[in-house]
């Protein structure tokens, strides 16, 4: 699998004629720089990512325009010989949309070049500086077993980092891009390496960690190389021969794929991420035809190879769309027929829910994929269209060649590994708004329609769409109990606070009812958002010993629909009375009437503000909201809907 | 491997890695008779070569080589 990153195989190989229409540029400079992009949109080797990169640079020196490439300025410092890697970036930057000139430093001037204010690059006034390392550059000394010379190491390292980045941001305020170390392969002890402190493995280990987490927020940029070389593998990477012979620090053989992962994160500053996945479905989404094999013949199950090589495509589809991708479906098919096993087939993961834009129909895919960009209002440069049919890739690339459309492996169990390799959505950083934005476009649809409909509240609530599902604690909601039963102060009757253990005690207790509470709607899953514990007092009674609620969900008469549940339990285990405490706390003002609202009688009042409160089970009537209840995990498990 | 295949798979190589397809490939060849052959490219067309003939090389053969001929005998010897 090394070859799907060193030959950069997600990319259509190069033309034959890539030389000859590189030479005949010189003739038509005008669309000089589509004609490079278009070009480096091919697997390209050393030599031709060389030969795209002269003629490119020779056209900018000649002045020439090289829109639609966006310019970059990158100065490249680097402890090894960079000479090679130069021209590859330039190519790979084209490939991402960008026209990078590359401001190179001699050999070794690092810590130079970076702290003095007037040095070559900080008066280039680069748009970010590549600090190309490698753990040959660092300040380190094997401390073996010696754990505090150990941090000192990686605190020496990380300041030195640190001390770099500061000086470019003294001398040209450029965005500086650190690169993880990929650790050298050869080890001291073994195993041991990574644990004990000191090793190179274990300070590089600690310096990698550590300089991630200090680049999270801070505007500068990582560029992780240790997993990089992992990925294709250590061995493979370091080649010490060339190392000797000229200072390379890498092999050869990766240098395009290096390139490539330079040139997303440049064009990702840039914004030039792609945005939105348009999914084939036959064959892609899932194995087989639809239109010919039906709903039961398409292979889409667990337990089955071919199905769960698809299945893996639509959990990474699924986990992009969580990232904030939008995702879309062009598919050759009836639309009713396409829409089938999203609807009606178990095993499929993704819905139509999860679809922003459905295009099933007979024409051709590129007015599809037209079609689509236009009802997102996103640009076709933001798109990646993924089919296994050679000739509609090739068809969208050639009528659309602003779509990344990646080719893919004849093996389905590499589609997704594939799909990932190629980086079309590399991003810098990550805002928790970008968890929201691939519903926003389904969701600002749904919520223009939702307001038409709108009548009362209760009408408002059935067109939610809701679920609640109610299961007993157990080991796998148990961090969420803790952490809402250890938090939740609002909506909290008792705000008596557990820990772990104490849980895990009343999960298995018989005697004690707990009940955690998801609801889910028509904008998505929120998850936990109810925890209750119901401990024996006197004879045929449960004391409500924590009621709590996420306010997220406060107005969904999700307490009803709570009581509705206990009260099954109750009638269940043979409970004839419910007993509810409110303890106020200076934060739980909101639900003093709350036992008052659900029916419950005032049995006491402490000066404290403490009451306590009945229901007599068998007289309780609690009101309800129109939702479909589930709840599961119990000696018996129902499924009922409340209109 | 005969040395009139090798030749030939050299010249497509030489145009690759020089940019330049006027190169006329000689066993006499030197990198002082080809422009832009200097220290960096001589690695390229080394490495080139290794992939393309599926060999490898080591330090000490690259730094005895003195012209195209003794790459050929080289080659021969090992593809």
């Amino acid at each position: 699998m090394k070859a799907l990153y060193s030959e950069l195989e997600w990319l259509p190989r190069a033309p034959e004629d890539f030389s000859a229409r590189l030479k005949a540029l010189a003739a038509a400079p005008a669309r000089a720089g589509r004609e490079f992009q278009s070009l480096a949109q091919h697997a390209l080797d050393l030599n031709q990512l060389t030969k795209l990169a002269k003629a490119l640079s020779k056209m900018r020196a000649e002045g020439e325009s090289l829109e639609p490439l966006t310019p970059f300025r990158l100065a490249v410092l680097s402890n090894s010989t960079i000479d090679m890697l130069v021209p590859a970036l330039v190519a790979s930057a084209a490939r991402h949309g960008i026209a990078l000139e590359v401001i190179q430093p001699s050999y070794d001037q690092v810590a130079q070049e970076a702290l003095t204010a007037d040095s070559k690059v900080n008066n280039s006034k680069p748009d970010a500086v590549l600090f190309a390392l490698d753990y040959r550059a660092l300040p380190l000394r094997i401390s073996l077993g010696d754990r505090e010379a150990a941090a000192a190491g990686v605190e020496g390292a990380i300041g030195y980092l640190e001390a770099l980045g500061n000086g470019i941001k003294a001398g040209s305020n450029a965005v500086c891009i650190f690169q993880t170390f990929a650790p050298p392969v050869e080890t001291l002890f073994g195993s041991l390496d990574r644990a004990l402190p000191g090793t190179l493995r274990n300070l590089i280990g600690g310096i990698n960690r550590a300089l991630a987490e200090s680049l999270i927020g801070s505007g500068d940029v990582l560029l992780d190389v240790a997993t990089l070389a992992e990925t294709v593998g250590l061995a493979e990477w370091h080649n010490t021969a060339l190392w000797n012979m000229g200072k390379f620090s890498f092999s050869d053989e990766f240098i395009p794929l290096y390139g490539d992962h330079v040139a997303r994160t440049v064009a990702a500053l840039r914004g030039k991420s792609r945005k939105a996945l348009i999914l084939d479905l036959d064959n892609t989404v899932w194995g087989g035809v639809i239109g010919d094999d039906g709903l039961e013949g398409i292979q889409i199950a667990q337990g089955d190879a071919r199905g769960e090589a698809h299945l893996a495509v639509q959990r990474m589809a699924l986990d992009l769309r969580q990232r904030g991708i939008v995702l879309a479906v062009s598919s050759k098919n009836t639309d009713e027929v396409a829409r089938e096993p999203f609807e009606k087939h178990p095993e499929m993961l993704l819905k139509l829910d999860h679809i922003a834009v459905f295009q099933a129909n007979w024409n051709d895919k590129a007015t599809n994929i037209q079609a689509i960009a236009e009802e997102l209002s996103l640009g076709l440069d933001a798109m990646v269209f993924l089919d296994d049919s050679p000739v509609e890739r090739g068809l969208v690339r050639k009528l659309l060649p602003q779509v990344a459309v990646p080719e893919l492996p004849e093996e389905p169990a590499y589609y997704a590994r594939t799909l990932a390799a190629a980086g079309y959505f590399e991003a810098t950083a990550f805002a928790t708004e970008d968890l929201k934005r691939a519903g926003f476009y389904q969701d600002n649809a749904k919520r223009a329609s939702l307001q038409k409909q709108v009548g009362g509240v209760d009408a408002y609530l059935a067109s939610l769409d809701m679920t609640i599902t109610f299961q007993p604690f157990g080991a796998t909601g148990r961090a969420r109990i803790v952490q809402l039963i250890n938090k939740s102060n609002q909506y909290n009757l008792t705000t008596r606070r557990y820990t772990d253990p104490e849980i895990a005690a009343a999960e298995l207790d018989p005697e004690v009812l707990t009940l955690q509470v998801r609801l889910s709607d028509i904008f998505g899953d929120n998850g936990m958002i109810s925890v209750i514990i119901c401990r024996p007092g006197d004879a045929g009674v449960w004391e409500i010993d924590t009621w709590l609620m996420s306010c997220r969900v406060l107005g969904r008469k999700v307490e009803h629909m709570v009581l509705r549940e206990i009260l099954d339990h109750a009638r269940v285990a043979g409970v004839h009375k419910l007993a509810g405490i409110y303890c106020p706390t200076d934060r739980n003002k909101l639900v003093v009437d709350h036992y008052a609202r659900l029916g419950f009688a005032k049995v006491s009042e402490e000066e404290s503000g403490l009451t306590r409160w009945e229901l007599a089970v068998a007289r309780a009537a609690p009101d309800s909201a129109p939702m479909r209840v589930v709840s599961q995990g119990f000696t018996a498990s129902r499924e009922s809907t409340i209109a | 491997m005969d040395e009139h295949e090798i030749y030939e798979r050299l010249t497509k190589i030489f145009e690759d890695v020089f940019d330049e397809d006027s190169i006329k490939i000689t066993p006499d060849l030197t990198a002082k008779d080809v422009d832009g052959w200097d220290s960096l490219t001589h690695i390229r067309l080394m490495l080139t070569v290794e992939k393309a003939f599926k060999i490898k090389f080591s330090a000490a053969e690259i730094g005895k080589l003195e012209n195209v001929g003794d790459l050929v005998k080289l080659i021969k010897a090992r593809a």
